[in-house]
């Protein structure tokens, strides 16, 4: 465990360089599940000091290929090559030994240990007893820590440390191996706009150190930030490999989908109607505070800010999930703030949750009982529900919604995400709501099936439903929103008509104006 | 084929099928029409009782109290009827619905206000209604000369070949088919266990959705308490001792799972059936009672085991073609 402080690894290393051997490479992979090929002959090479995106839809086979690299897999077919040599992988450990390590999408943490544990829980350095030796082991946790340039202190019980913190104990548990292939797992996908921005210089030390870094990324902004290199998968394939810049965001697009995309957003002519929500002072004791707006039918109304601006506790208070403290909520004009989901429902306000798999949906349950959870009244007749109505409501739904399943008494849960996501909306529209909140639509839904939602959310608005439109990516709020509204810190900062917005006028409101942002999602 | 082997139910149905047969083997009354009522009839209230518990599982939570309910209630009902003879049966069942539905629906108050753990709050209640018992009696045995006539001959009073016991069994499985399967509070029963959050999102009151499944389970301890003390025509402080357990397992064995959400009405009805007929058939097969519990105790492990297995996470749909093709693709169970 040579701790090699960063000031060792200076731009005269020249780690980026093209032509440089690769440290890992993957030969004609083949991996099948019972039934299923999911992975069909894949090559990959990772180079030492650069920056590989691994791009895909969900489903393409990129979890696959990390539990190949990491142990948990182990392929039919092929070769993995350490530096030139076969390798094998045939337990989580020996993918360590062999200097590759990820950093899972969902951190596998311990909260009741201490960061130093947690770092090097199942290799902890031991003394001459056996015993776990630890004094070393909070000096090496406090030496990888600064390595990555996390001000955390090795004692502190994890519990107490916030998100993007767990994050970096992540990170350092990944590196208190010798590694020399790192895998991120979509790590950006639970961090505020800052910590993003300290993730990439993270990333910046780790290629200045030599290490050969897999990014997997939903995000086109950040790979084209980040990445040097860039490997697409589509249906458990690789369909193309190369260099960033090389490429442009429309021809990865093109790649991960196999069709062209025209635009990825949906032409609209939006036809704004009467006023049917109106929100004013809005408080709520801890979480947000004087909000007010209104909307009116046939609008998306965007709601852009970082995560934790109180975004999804206003649209919770709305939905009658939590009380607020004062303000009214008027709903087609009727003065009502609901004080159950179920209020807010009979109202004509519904909420899909940011959350699916939390507080979307019954995985358990079957797709069509999914549907129609909240119309069951309606489905009732002498009070017993009429099965055939269920199914046929639920059918309606499922062709208007394009969903794929292979019954409509699937469980929900053996869905794909974009498909899960797709019952949510659809239970709700089925009780004919006037609002429809949906917060973060498309967060962790491949890019066709993302397609499919913004399609979707178009053509309600063209029906005249109003559309709250939660969203922390600048590209859906503006391709989508016809009028945006930014809050930072629990409150309003800011309200936009759609015409002459850009990714930086949002971006200095989220983050408060006057501090320098620097490159955000503008690239 | 293949398909109903692996509904447990149907499994659950060769079981008792294959007990029947091996017993009968020996003994050829044993499985007969009559004998099959007989079993029916004394697997009557747990039947009721394991479909009480079954609402109340599903949605996530435990009543431990249920036997304790079914004695106060009986004691209770029992000490009426023996002050009051004139009271006509109907009324009296009534009131035993109404008493349990009560002591049932504090379970449920508590569970749904205080926001307490069941397993607790039923332990609790559990106790207190058994104490309670003693409080009402001072520890007085009713005895079957203190009831009146028409109080001990109603469960066994035979219409349409069936024992009014049996008719009330099977109205209870009738109104929980329906319950279950076609209401919006069965749904619910089934969302509030299989997802908490996911129901609070749906606009479903995860608190009163329990509470109702309380106050369903105590009504039915209540109408058990009656039938039991009437059937046995005595009363006393330790009636069902220990009952809740049988229901529990009944519910286990027919595969309702203890996580929630999960469950039918065939599977409570064939698990109760299952230790009925095992109390049935070992007496006859002339094996000891201890043997009957150490069978029982079995049996709960298996089912367990099986449940288990059925519920372990099934692999996601990876490629496009299967979702569309294949409706469950089995990926290797090393999905960490």
């Amino acid at each position: 465990m040579a701790a090699e402080p960063l000031v060792a690894a200076s731009a005269a290393d020249a780690p980026f360089s093209v032509s440089a051997r690769p440290v890992l490479s993957l030969r004609g992979i083949v991996k099948s599940f019972p039934g299923v090929k999911a992975l069909q002959g894949v090559e990959l090479d990772l180079y030492p000091g650069q920056v590989t995106a691994l791009i895909g839809e969900n489903g393409a086979g990129k979890s696959t290929l990390v539990k190949l690299l990491t142990g948990v897999y182990q392929p039919d077919a092929g070769e993995i090559r350490i530096e030139g040599r076969a390798a094998r992988f045939p337990t989580a450990a020996a993918a360590a030994a062999e200097g590759v390590t990820a950093i899972h999408q969902e951190t596998v943490l311990f909260d009741e240990l201490s960061v130093a544990e947690n770092i090097f829980l199942g290799h902890a350095p031991l003394n001459r007893f056996g015993l776990i030796d630890w004094p070393r082991m909070r000096r090496e946790a406090r030496e990888i820590l600064a390595r990555i340039g996390a001000a955390l202190d090795p004692n502190a019980a994890l519990k107490d440390l916030g998100i993007a913190s767990k994050h970096l104990v992540a990170i350092a548990r990944a590196l208190s191996v010798e590694a020399r292939v790192v895998i991120m797992d979509e790590p950006t996908a639970a961090l505020s706009h800052k910590e993003i921005g300290e993730l990439y210089e993270l990333v910046e030390r780790l290629k200045a150190q030599g290490k050969a870094i897999l990014f997997i990324s939903h995000k086109f902004d950040e790979i084209f930030r980040i990445a040097d290199r860039y490997a697409v998968f589509r249906d458990g394939g690789m369909v193309g490999a190369g260099l960033m810049s090389e490429i442009d965001e429309r021809r990865l697009v093109e790649m991960m989908v196999g069709r062209a995309m025209d635009s990825i957003f949906p032409v609209r002519t939006p036809q704004i109607g009467e006023e049917i929500l109106s929100v004013s002072g809005y408080s709520h004791p801890t979480e947000f505070a004087d909000v007010s707006f209104t909307l009116r039918r046939g609008e998306i109304l965007g709601f852009y800010g970082l995560v934790g601006a109180g975004r999804s506790e206003l649209m919770q208070a709305l939905f009658g999930i939590s009380r607020p403290s004062a303000g009214i909520c008027r709903i087609a004009g009727e003065e009502r703030s609901p004080r159950s989901p179920a209020e807010a429902v009979e109202a004509g306000l519904v909420y899909a949750p940011e959350d699916r798999g939390l507080q979307g949906a019954v995985r358990a349950l079957p797709i069509f009982q999914n549907l129609t959870l909240p119309s069951l009244g309606r489905l009732s007749r002498a009070g017993l529900l009429r099965k055939a109505e269920e199914f046929a409501l639920t059918r309606h739904y499922a062709e208007r919604l394009d969903l794929r399943a292979a019954s409509l008494d699937q469980p929900l849960g053996l869905l794909s995400g974009g498909n899960q996501q797709k019952v949510v909306i659809g239970k709700w529209l089925a009780t004919q709501p006037k609002i429809i909140i949906l917060d973060e639509p498309t967060k962790g839904v491949d890019v066709g099936s993302k397609a499919a939602v913004h399609e979707f959310m178009a053509e309600l608005a063209a029906e005249g439903l109003a559309v709250i439109m939660v969203s922390s990516e600048i590209p859906e709020i503006l391709g989508m929103s016809d009028r945006v509204i930014v809050m930072r810190e629990g409150r309003m900062v800011g309200e936009y008509p759609r015409a002459g917005l850009t990714p930086e006028i949002l971006v200095r409101a989220a983050a408060g104006i006057g501090v320098g942002i620097g490159a955000g999602g503008d690239s | 084929m293949s398909a109903l082997l692996k509904r447990r139910e149907f499994l659950l149905f060769l079981a008792i099928l294959l007990l029947i047969l091996l017993v009968r083997a020996r003994f050829p009354s044993f499985g007969s029409p009559a004998n099959l009522a007989a079993i029916f009839n004394d697997s009557a209230i747990l039947i009721i009782l394991a479909l009480g518990q079954m609402a109340v599982i599903l949605t996530r939570c435990v009543d431990l109290s249920v036997a304790a309910n079914l004695a106060l209630t009986g004691m209770a009902t029992a000490m009426l009827n023996a002050a009051l003879p004139g009271i006509p049966v109907g009324l009296l069942l009534l009131f035993a619905a109404g008493m349990g539905m009560a002591l049932g629906a504090f379970n449920g108050i508590l569970v749904w206000k205080l926001a307490l753990p069941s397993i607790v709050v039923t332990l609790g209640t559990m106790t207190i209604y058994r104490g309670s018992i003693f409080l009402l009696s001072g520890g007085a045995w009713v005895n079957a000369h203190q009831m009146s006539p028409a109080f001990k001959a109603f469960p066994r009073e035979v219409v349409l070949g069936l024992p009014v016991l049996s008719w009330i069994a099977i109205a209870v499985i009738a109104v929980f088919v329906l319950l279950i399967g076609r209401t919006g509070l069965g749904r619910a029963f089934h969302a509030v266990g299989g997802d908490e959050h996911a129901a609070v999102y749906t606009g479903i009151s995860v608190g009163r959705t329990r509470f109702w499944a309380f106050t369903i389970n105590g009504g039915l301890a209540g109408v058990c308490g009656y039938l039991w003390v009437s059937r046995y025509a005595v009363a006393y402080t330790e009636v069902a001792q220990g009952f809740e357990l049988d229901v529990i397992a009944a519910c286990v064995i027919g595969g309702i799972s203890i996580a929630g959400g999960m469950g039918t009405v065939a599977g409570a009805l064939l698990g109760a059936f299952f230790l009925g007929a095992i109390k049935n058939a070992l007496p006859v097969a002339g094996i000891s009672p201890f043997w009957q519990m150490a069978i029982s105790g079995a049996a709960i492990l298996l089912a367990v085991a099986f449940n288990a297995r059925a519920e372990r996470r099934k692999g996601r749909i990876i490629l496009k073609s299967a979702q569309s093709a294949a409706p469950v693709i089995r990926s290797s169970g090393a999905a960490s």
